[in-house]
């Protein structure tokens, strides 16, 4: 059966739409909501869980998907993010790390 | 009872705001190109990049909904994409929350503009000065502003690198994403304990991957991670 689809540009309008709304909600909804309501520390210990969880939801499947060229480089990324701290170093590190794999038929 | 008094939001605030948001904005503007570059390698168009950077101004959210970008878009490829930003961006219901009592008092207007640019990295900078006795909301509205006029600045060129680049493949660039999300990783380490929740995510989403098609896995493990959050006790 094939999908009732937006056609371009519409649906991307509505996306960003939809995730500026959203978005916004969260951002919102804490300061207005917390007269009201009161954030328990199981929801705090959940809500302060979720960034990492996030991280590694994403790369790790992507990277599962990708193969070793991508353990390799996010390997690359983490280990001079931890010797510099610096974003773009890990970043460089992390691109020229795949590379390299992908050059030599990883 | 007496109406509590309203905090100062002065031009002074918005300036002190913006020059204690200057030793943080490099770091936003290479997270900003890094995205520019994914979203010219997923074919959006300039506008819809530049649009998006404006309008959600919170690169992790914006970040994973490019990994499940259509164009056509389908109802369900919406669906999942909404989800997928608001479960990203559900932490900041617990920065607006905490950062609640700097802003009682405030007119609508002023919360409003300060919540739409309220960032990870203004609200730390607001944190601290409320923590340290300052009352001016300026200051968080500064630092927004100028966080997000370098977000814009540094997503253009980034586009515009990852548009011209030949083979992106060969430079890894399909990878920038979990690139940029392995390197966040460092400084959101706070030792093995709270770390268990990451781990027992990873497991979820990797069985969801399994399982399920498209990228729900990353809905799946976050909520496992949130959940485990929940019910380990980390004090």
């Amino acid at each position: 059966m094939p999908e009732f689809t937006l056609a371009t540009p519409y649906g991307t309008l509505l996306a960003l739409i939809a995730m500026a709304g959203v978005t916004y909600l969260c951002r919102a909804s804490g300061v207005i909501f917390m007269n009201r309501i009161t954030i328990g520390p199981r929801l705090s210990r959940a809500l302060r869980a979720l960034p990492g969880s996030i991280v590694i939801a994403t790369i790790l499947p992507i990277a599962a998907q990708a193969g070793s060229p991508a353990f390799i480089g996010i390997s690359a990324a983490i280990a001079v993010m931890i010797a510099t701290r610096m974003e773009v170093a890990a970043i460089a590190a992390g691109l020229l790390a795949i590379s390299l794999a992908r050059f030599i038929g990883l | 009872m007496s109406r509590p008094p309203r905090p100062a939001f002065t031009l002074a605030g918005i300036r002190l705001g913006a020059r204690l948001s200057l030793p943080l904005l490099p770091g936003a503007m290479v997270f900003a190109s890094a995205f520019g570059a994914a979203a010219a390698q997923k074919g959006l168009e300039l506008w819809q990049t530049m649009a998006f950077s404006a309008t959600v101004f919170a690169g992790a959210s914006q970040m994973v909904a490019l990994e499940v970008w259509q164009d056509p878009w389908t109802l369900t490829g919406l669906l999942i994409v909404t989800v997928l930003v608001a479960t990203v961006n559900a932490r900041m219901i617990l920065m607006g929350a905490a950062i609640q009592p700097y802003m009682v008092g405030a007119s609508r207007g002023q919360v409003a503009a300060v919540t739409f640019v309220l960032a990870d990295a203004n609200w730390l900078i607001g944190m601290r000065y409320h923590g340290e006795g300052g009352r001016d909301l300026g200051v968080v509205l500064g630092a927004g502003i100028a966080l997000w006029c370098g977000w814009l600045a540094a997503t253009l060129p980034g586009y515009l690198a990852g548009a011209v680049v030949p083979d992106p493949e060969r430079f890894g660039l399909d990878l920038v994403m979990p690139i940029f999300f392995a390197a966040m990783l460092v400084p959101m380490w706070k030792g093995f304990r709270p770390a268990i929740p990451w781990a027992v995510a990873g497991g979820a989403a990797l069985v969801a991957q399994a399982l399920i098609p498209g990228y729900a896995f990353i809905i799946v493990g976050a909520l496992a991670g949130a959940i485990a959050g929940a019910l380990i006790d980390d004090a």
